[in-house]
């Protein structure tokens, strides 16, 4: 190892910093091409029931309108299951078709297509689009469509149903001696990412397509387009290199892509297709979950049973589904542990991922559950989850691979100062405020896929990795140039991430925390590869190399040279030059080792402690400080990981006490689909966030790496909510805790 | 977004002219509110009339000790410039309570005090709304209506009006000129906005073709006893729940005036001559506060999802008293309600 040139571990500002920051980075909207026509789609104005007409006449006669498209004239999508369920990211049920009949099934569903000469004209016309319907009375209110909950028939591909119970949680519950049973709601939130929805598809002639979509994997809007429009896949390439936040929002395709691909298959010709702010309130979104939690415990705060129930929102055609309760079977060493969780229908789109799908709601119901049994207990919340710690996953009875979270407690606990919190609530006030501390634990599975990436040499020593992976923001394209740097010993200047196009060595969508594993451990693989071809190489032009060893080569900015004598070195232009061809190129398939993973449970785990000051009088909460101590194996970089963390924190903060999606019951329409009144947090709101990440070593991958996408959130808003309560005395159970929840 | 034609207006009587010809024409100066509300479709003017050329700029001292704000002035300019800021404070807390710094560099004085509510369904075309599309019904009296009025409000409507700096001004007793075809004329702050009856499309008493040129501030008096207090969903950002502004002047110990407005409650900054009346000639105290928040908010009904705006509100009164009479107005930058 180069010590000058080691990278991975160290903050490196984002390579693509400079990209994004001067506007030259370009998003799916932004790709222009020669004749591209523009789309703008009409939405429903009813939430349920049929289009009995469609107006289009005035939209057709609209200047430069070229097209409109519908259900009335069949517009060629494939009105069966099959093809869409290709979609990666499918849920059990029958996936959302447009334009396949009259059906409305939320409100906001797209009834028409408008093709124009312009943005304006498109949205001009698109605007000047109406129906009559036959209305249905929606159904949108969770609490009322509860009383029809079921559990999910199918599981959803890749997410466990909870597991099976284990001992008897009710028999305990009804003989402990401390016994709690609460009721938590998280309202429903919308993902909110600075891009909106866009695709813009290049017709290249002879039915070729370069599609330009936002996604958070390329390979899954090409299976899916290929598969509803029946296209060889030989002929469409998706390319999406830049995406302007997702959360989890484009692990599945939307109907921008659709839609866009059918007009310019349709036409012919090149088309760009933008969703507006408001659409992106149409589609997948952080279902309102209904929680009950009870649990016992020994007056000395032994947890005798754990149960907890969920009932979560989806859609009335997909089942959406969530590891909302599984946590609560994993936290805590619990011998009688009873998990359930349950769907109800509503005239919705379909909920989707968002940043720690089921963790961030599940975990703020059992953390605030705990934060009550430690106060009904007289036991300091820490303390209590300490008595209670789980040195093994009790729903797989396996080992960790890891797990520092008793680091994360103790060092956390530190740098905030837990030590200065006052058992008794309502103790501590500031002037006017009233001060609160409060702390929750997170808990994320640490998971890996299946990735390839290429590892490309040229004459003049540039290295060039490459990956279909996607970076939405988390710092992807700046990890894996440190890894392919460090392994080479190159400076960083000299490599380049290439990401997010078809025609990489493939991965699958960016999702659950696993890229930075599972690429990172790719683009390692393949950086090693290269370097025994690199060696190989050398062998044959070299006689000091003829018997070298991987183990006895260095690999340097120069070129190979040996370890035992630096002076022999073979540059890595006469290494490509020799080779023949423009650069030298290994590419490798990382798989998760499946031994490993039989064997360990592996999770990212973090402690979060909130600081609150709330005014006694008017309800006005701030949250004064914020620490997350993280424990996710190595961190690559401190200065990416970090901000990860920071999002995730300050997301968590919008989830206790602002976001929530509010529907009208009556209409089953969303009534503040816009940045001005879905409330995430402003800067007023976010307070000094200090980020811990503590030591963990962990063999799950080579690269001893967890993940780091997902965790920021998890146990935040109940760190907030457990610190509101300490400030006042007040269960809010209920979030977002505005307030008039407070008065 | 429907198209539009688009004048330039080279002099006020151009501009009264041209809105007196055309009746679908706007006035278009910072354009915050108005371009918006014309890509939602909810306003669709076939002539837009700029009046940003005009020489409505400028603040200007006037002869009675006071202040004359052009209707041009953007927003922020009006809450850092000197003498404003240090004259009229509660005015230029209540401005910096607003929006965002990008918003207020671009919105006018003029233009604040036209803007329109921000009732979700005012918004949203698909919906009933007597004020949008007048007889259609009100969609927020039995829907989502956190953010409607506790007072004022019409069984037709009710909107709030969602500024600031007019709940500054009402309890300022801002002058506001405004120059039509039939000449110039000034009136009350208080009978510019209305309330929502029966015609709750109608914001202002202005008639057509009338500019708003000017908005005057009488000589200052409350240079120290004062506090615009705005609670909200977030601290930054959002339309407020509730807002106060108060401005008292305290002589001897005692309140020798008193001025009281109300922000978020109603279709109008909401004002109660009577409940200003029983703060003078009293000691500050929390009593007589809250005596003067009762007389304010004497009548005051919630339709279920603004309910707790009339505890809110009392308290917010309250409140913002103390920190006026404390001589403690609160920050608009550091978010701790003193």
């Amino acid at each position: 190892m180069n010590d000058v040139l080691a990278y991975v571990g160290r903050p490196q500002p984002r390579v693509d910093g400079p990209l994004k920051v001067t506007g030259r980075a370009r998003y799916a909207a932004e790709v222009a091409v020669e004749g591209m026509a523009y789309g703008a789609v009409a939405s429903s104005a009813i939430a349920r029931g049929r289009i009995r007409s469609l107006h289009l006449a005035a939209a057709k006669a609209a200047p430069g309108v070229i097209a409109v498209l519908s259900h009335e004239r069949d517009p060629g999508l494939p009105d069966e299951d099959d093809p869409y369920l290709k979609d990666m990211g499918a849920v059990p049920g029958s996936p959302f078709r447009p334009f396949c009949d009259d059906r409305i099934h939320f409100s906001g569903q797209p009834i028409a297509l408008v093709i124009a000469d312009s943005h304006e004209h498109a949205r001009d016309a698109a605007a000047l689009i109406t129906a009559d319907y036959d209305a249905e009375t929606p159904q949108v209110d969770l609490m009322a469509a509860k009383a029809a909950a079921y559990v999910p028939p199918e599981p959803r591909s890749g997410i466990p149903p909870p597991p099976p119970p284990r001992g008897d949680a009710q028999a305990a519950f009804a003989a402990a001696p401390v016994r709690l049973q609460e009721d938590y709601r998280v309202a429903a939130e919308h993902h909110n990412p600075m891009e909106t929805m866009a695709t813009t598809v290049v017709w290249e002639g002879d039915g070729r397509l370069a599609i330009h979509t936002k996604t958070q994997g390329v390979n899954n809007p090409k299976t899916y387009v290929c598969a509803v429009f029946g296209l060889d896949p030989d002929a469409v390439r998706v390319i999406s290199p830049f995406v302007g936040g997702a959360f989890g929002m484009a692990l599945r395709p939307h109907y921008d892509l659709l839609l866009a691909t059918l007009a310019a298959l349709t036409l012919k010709r090149s088309v760009r297709l933008t969703l507006t702010r408001q659409q992106m309130y149409t589609m997948g979104w952080r279902p309102d979950t209904l929680h009950t939690v009870a649990l016992s415990a020994s007056e000395d705060g032994r947890l005798t049973s754990i149960r907890h129930a969920a009932v979560q929102a989806t859609s009335r055609y997909e089942d959406y589904q969530e590891p909302t309760v599984n946590w609560s079977g994993l936290l805590y060493a619990c011998p009688n542990v009873t998990l359930s969780y349950e769907l109800a229908k509503l005239d919705t789109s379909t909920p989707s991922d968002m940043r720690a799908p089921g963790a961030a709601l599940g975990l703020y119901a059992l953390e605030a559950a705990m934060d009550e049994l430690a106060s009904r207990l007289k036991i300091d919340p820490l303390e209590l989850r300490l008595r209670n710690y789980a040195e093994r996953d009790f729903n797989e009875d396996k080992p960790f691979s890891s797990k520092e979270l008793k680091a994360c407690y103790r060092q956390g606990a530190e740098r905030f100062g837990w030590d200065r919190r006052r058992p008794e609530p309502r103790s501590m006030r500031d002037g006017s405020e009233l001060v609160g501390l409060g702390m929750a634990t997170g808990c994320w599975e640490a998971m890996m896929q299946p990735h390839a990436a290429r590892a490309t040499l040229d004459a003049e020593g540039r290295l060039e990795v490459a990956c279909g992976t996607a970076d939405i923001g988390t710092g992807a394209y700046t990890i894996l140039s440190q890894i392919a740097a460090e392994a080479l010993g190159l400076p960083i200047e000299r490599v380049t991430a290439k990401l997010g196009d078809t025609t990489l060595p493939k991965a699958p969508v960016e999702g659950g925390s696993w890229g930075a594993a599972s690429a990172g451990s790719a683009v390692q693989a393949a950086c090693a590869a290269l370097k025994e071809k690199l060696l190989a190489q050398a062998r044959g032009m070299n006689g000091a190399f003829a018997n070298a060893a991987i183990a006895h080569a260095r690999f340097t900015a120069d070129g190979v040279a040996l370890a035992s004598d630096p002076a022999a070195t073979v540059a890595y232009a006469d290494l490509v030059r020799a080779a023949g061809g423009d650069g030298i190129a290994a590419e490798t398939e990382f798989e998760p080792d499946e031994e490993f993973t039989k064997k360990y449970a592996s999770y990212t785990h973090s402690a979060v402690f909130a600081e609150v000051r709330v005014d006694e009088e008017l309800g006005v909460i701030r949250v004064a400080r914020l620490v997350s101590a993280v424990a996710a194996g190595r961190i690559l970089n401190p200065a990416t990981a970090r901000s990860q963390i920071l999002g995730g924190a300050v997301m968590g903060l919008g989830m206790a006490l602002h976001e929530e999606t509010v529907w009208d019951a009556t209409l089953g329409r969303i009534m503040n689909a816009n940045l001005g009144e879905y409330h995430i947090p402003s800067h007023a709101d976010a307070p000094d966030i200090e980020v811990i990440f503590v030591d963990e070593d962990d063999r799950a991958n080579p690269l001893g790496v967890k993940g780091l996408g997902e965790i920021g959130i998890v146990g935040v808003a109940a760190a907030i909510a457990n610190a509101v309560f300490h400030a006042t005395g007040r269960r809010v159970r209920h979030l977002p805790i505005t307030l008039d929840k407070l008065l | 977004m429907t198209p539009f034609s688009y004048l330039r207006a080279q002099s006020l009587q151009d501009a009264i002219a041209a809105l007196a010809a055309e009746p679908g024409s706007r006035v278009i100066a910072g354009g915050t509110n108005l371009v918006d509300l014309m890509k939602y479709d909810v306003e669709a003017p076939r002539r837009l009339v700029d009046i940003t050329r005009l020489p409505l700029h400028g603040v200007i001292p006037t002869d009675a000790g006071g202040l004359r704000i052009g209707a041009l002035t953007p927003n922020s300019d009006l809450a850092y410039h000197p003498q404003a800021a240090r004259d009229y404070p509660l005015l230029a807390s209540a401005i910096l309570a607003g929006a965002s710094a990008q918003l207020r560099n671009a919105a006018t004085t003029g233009g604040n005090l036209l803007q329109r509510t921000r009732c979700p369904y005012f918004y949203d075309v698909a919906t009933a709304c007597n004020k949008r599309a007048p007889g259609s019904g009100c969609s927020a009296r039995t829907g989502i209506n956190r953010n409607a009025a506790i007072l004022g409000a019409s069984e037709a409507c009710v909107a709030t009006h969602p500024s600031d700096m007019c709940v500054a001004l009402a309890a300022l007793e801002a002058i506001v000129h405004v120059e039509g075809p039939n000449g110039a004329r000034a009136l009350p702050i208080a009978d510019l906005h209305r309330l929502p009856g029966d015609a709750p499309e109608r914001d202002v008493t202005l008639d057509r073709g009338e500019i708003i040129t000017a908005v005057e501030l009488p000589s200052p008096r409350f240079g120290r006893h004062h506090s615009y207090l705005k609670l909200r969903d977030r601290l930054s950002y959002a339309f407020a729940l509730v807002s106060v502004a108060a401005a008292l002047e305290i002589a001897g110990g005692r309140v020798v005036t008193a001025r009281l407005a109300l922000g978020g409650v109603a279709h109008k900054p909401w004002r109660i001559r009577e409940a200003e009346a029983l703060l003078e000639g009293a000691a500050p105290s929390r009593a007589a506060f809250a005596e003067a928040a009762d007389r304010l908010l004497q009548g005051a009904v919630g339709l279920g999802g603004n309910d707790f705006k009339i505890p809110l509100a009392r308290r917010a009164i309250i409140r913002a008293l103390t920190q006026a009479a404390d001589g403690a107005p609160q920050s608009q930058s550091r978010k701790v309600i003193n």
